[in-house]
């Protein structure tokens, strides 16, 4: 990291305000108001767009490279799980046990 | 309306209070791990409170980025809360102060499970949700701040994977719209053709770019949930 102590407050409280405004903006402003249908089919989209990505790369990008490895198949085998319909806290366990174990052995 | 919604929303947030009390602990480990004082990880877990943002804001600083590149990935990160309050917006009472207020009670799992499926949402089965999530989220990081040292690396235990596991699970309930499925694997592609050569954040942000797929959609319908 690359930033000061200070530079890291100044993050922390820029965070503050962009995700409280973020969630304030729409119950305050909008009331019963729709927004215009362009807008809203983006922004319904927002969501798997970037759950995908920050998914993807979590599971896949080591730095610049890409690459398998034990994270990618605990989380393999906690979407089989999930898509079972198992419940979360189950799956969590099972993911980090699995990568865990992979480790361990690798 | 009564107690009885948010007693029930008090119970229905405790398994994703479980997976966000070990998220948020493994937060705490990797913040102070990257330069955080166990002060600045606990603060941002208590005020920022959102779990995506905080991780995208982390994983920029850790790899070398600075304020702005760090913000602007939390933000596209945290872009869905707009959405998700402008939906809850007529579910409010009081006056815009008040809305917006009870407005930051929004977090992924309780704005799901509060829908009711008709474009209304239960207002108090949405703060009860979120109350324990608050409560371990904020205790969580407390024990990863400062119990870091000890724990050493979070990737020996595979606390790794909780964060993508966490959010494969949301990621899962968005694709039962067959849309979502073809932006979903749009997004995963963008970033992934761009780790080899972006900065870190950048595929992700650039992914969001995959939801250009939804132009001139018509508005989602809100009681659609699968």
């Amino acid at each position: 990291m690359t930033l000061s102590e200070g530079e890291v407050w100044m993050l922390i409280g820029a965070l503050v305000v962009m995700t409280a405004g973020m969630k304030a903006i729409g119950p305050a402003l909008v009331g019963g108001r729709e927004l215009p249908a362009w807008c809203a089919g983006v922004i319904a989209l927002m969501a798997p767009a970037l759950l995908a990505a920050l998914v993807a790369t979590a599971v896949f990008a080591d730095g610049p490279h890409l690459s398998v490895g034990a994270d990618t198949a605990g989380v393999a085998v906690a979407t089989v799980l999930l898509v079972r319909r198992a419940p979360l806290v189950l799956v969590c366990a099972v993911a980090m046990v699995v990568t865990a174990a992979l480790r361990a052995l690798g | 309306m009564g107690s009885e919604e948010f007693r029930l929303g008090l119970r229905l947030g405790l398994p994703y209070a479980a997976v966000g009390f070990v998220l948020s602990g493994s937060f705490g480990v990797l913040a102070v791990q990257t330069g955080f004082t166990p002060l600045q990880a606990i603060a941002t877990s208590a005020l920022v409170f959102a779990g995506s943002a905080q991780f995208a804001a982390l994983a920029i600083v850790s790899g070398g980025g600075g304020i702005g590149a760090a913000l602007g990935s939390a933000t596209l990160m945290h872009s869905r809360f707009l959405a998700m309050g402008i939906a809850l917006a007529p579910s409010l009472p009081g006056g815009p102060l008040r809305r917006a207020a009870e407005g930051q009670a929004v977090i992924d799992a309780s704005w799901a499970l509060a829908n009711r499926g008709d474009g209304t949402f239960n207002r108090e089965l949405l703060i009860g949700t979120t109350l324990p999530q608050y409560a371990s989220w904020f205790a969580g990081t407390v024990v990863g701040a400062l119990a870091g040292d000890l724990i050493g690396d979070p990737e020996q235990y595979g606390l790794d994977v909780l964060f993508p596991t966490f959010f494969m699970a949301i990621l899962l309930a968005e694709l039962r719209r067959p849309r979502a499925r073809v932006v979903a694997l749009a997004g995963a592609g963008i970033s992934l053709a761009l780790v080899p050569f972006a900065p870190a954040g950048i595929p992700v942000l650039a992914a969001g770019a995959a939801a250009l797929i939804g132009l001139g959609d018509a508005a989602p319908e809100e009681g659609e949930k699968a």
